[in-house]
């Protein structure tokens, strides 16, 4: 299965970013095989608007099945819920935190998102 | 003639100066029109008390997908430069409030899955304060399509009438949406360090949209020289001064117009209105 997080960076030790749309990079780490790959989310960091929507359409096209982030916004949750990704808040400082409280299953699928738009 | 009250930094006295302005001028016996713009805090009717004869909303159009049609190709959403629509593998979604109303998705569509539909942003009340004319746009809560209803409220300007725009404040979309085509503008600021910051913006605005402008000092009095300074080594005419005066403030903070409560500040309006050509 594919996971991806919303990172500042491109490796398991970058810190999660705080934001989901306009996070730096995504990490879709395939918990099969143990290997990862990172995804720029460059185009979205300073988009006028909807950077939400657009970031959690690339997360959809990596084939990931589940996000986890700090937050994550209403309209990209609408997006990820209709993709079938389940998503996960968390306050792990770093993708491999989160990765490693992803998998001991300490990690509950959120049922809405956790802020509003633009809540930076 | 299409008159604009604008200003960079907001509290500098658009409304007060653009009620009075209408006020003098309609009481001078010329057809004048107040047209509210500053759609998303409106508040010119609060004292110029118009007598409301028409109210009616403003929809714009926006996408809604048949999904029996659709088969997800996904043209649409890489037309839409606003996430307005999402195609994912299987389903199109759409998000209303940040759509534009371009109409690039229901034309790129090839299987004629998107009507368009209506989506209320707002209203427009007209009627009539004695002999001047009112309208007055209200944004919906939650709605972010300012210039779009700004537009509308505009289309109620009569040819033949003199047209008193009042502005949102700042120097952005429905700052330009509300400038588009007036003759002359007229910038309220203060004579302080904010009023200045922001006249200087606003006036790079209105020069960038190549539109003549002068300047009224409104709180006259307090702050410091260096708006005055300012407009003289940048040759901008100012147009009136108003002083600082407690009782505009204590009138304002009542809902009461100026040349109602303080008759002697008439002759200022009119001053301003000769000065931009309103008046003789």
């Amino acid at each position: 299965m594919r996971v991806a997080f919303a990172a500042s960076e491109d490796t398991l030790e970058a810190a999660l970013d705080h934001r989901f749309g306009r996070a730096a990079k995504f990490i879709v780490y395939d918990t099969d095989t143990g290997v990862f790959e990172a995804v720029d989310n460059v185009q979205n960091v300073n988009a006028a608007q909807g950077a939400g929507i657009q970031a959690a359409q690339t997360v959809s096209q990596t084939g990931a099945e589940c996000l986890v982030a700090r937050h994550c916004g209403p309209k990209a949750f609408r997006v990820l819920s209709a993709a079938g990704i389940t998503v996960y808040n968390t306050d792990a400082p770093t993708v491999a935190a989160a990765l490693e409280a992803f998998q001991a299953g300490r990690l509950e699928p959120a049922t809405s998102g956790d802020v509003e738009g633009h809540w930076v | 003639m299409i008159v604009a009250v604008a200003s960079g930094k907001g509290g500098t006295g658009k409304t007060t100066v653009a009620t009075n302005l209408a006020r003098v001028c309609a009481e001078a016996g010329r057809a004048t029109q107040y047209l509210d713009c500053d759609v998303e805090e409106p508040n010119g009717h609060i004292f110029l008390k118009p007598q409301i004869e028409r109210q009616a909303d403003v929809t714009v159009e926006v996408p809604e997908i048949d999904a029996t049609k659709c088969t997800a190709c996904g043209q649409c959403g890489q037309i839409c430069q606003y996430s307005a629509i999402v195609c994912l593998q299987d389903q199109v979604l759409t998000f209303e409030s940040l759509c534009h109303s371009c109409g690039g998705c229901w034309r790129v569509c090839p299987s004629g899955a998107i009507e368009r539909k209506p989506l209320r942003i707002g209203q427009i009340e007209t009627g009539r304060a004695e002999t001047l004319g009112f309208v007055g746009g209200r944004l919906e809560i939650g709605h972010v399509r300012t210039p779009a209803l700004i537009g509308r409220v505009k289309k109620h300007i009569e040819p033949d009438a003199l047209a008193i725009v009042d502005v949102p404040p700042g120097t952005s979309c429905p700052v330009v949406a509300a400038l588009k085509g007036v003759d002359v503008v007229v910038l309220v600021t203060e004579p302080t360090p904010f009023g200045l910051n922001d006249l200087k913006l606003a006036v790079e605005l209105v020069r960038e949209m190549g539109l003549p402008f002068g300047v009224v000092l409104n709180r006259d009095g307090i702050g410091d020289d260096e708006t005055q300074s300012y407009c003289a080594a940048e040759q901008i005419d100012i147009l009136a001064r108003l002083p600082d005066d407690r009782r505009i403030a204590q009138a304002y903070s009542s809902g009461q117009m100026i040349v109602d409560a303080m008759p002697e500040y008439e002759d200022h309006f009119r001053r301003l209105a000769a000065a931009i050509g309103c008046l003789e």
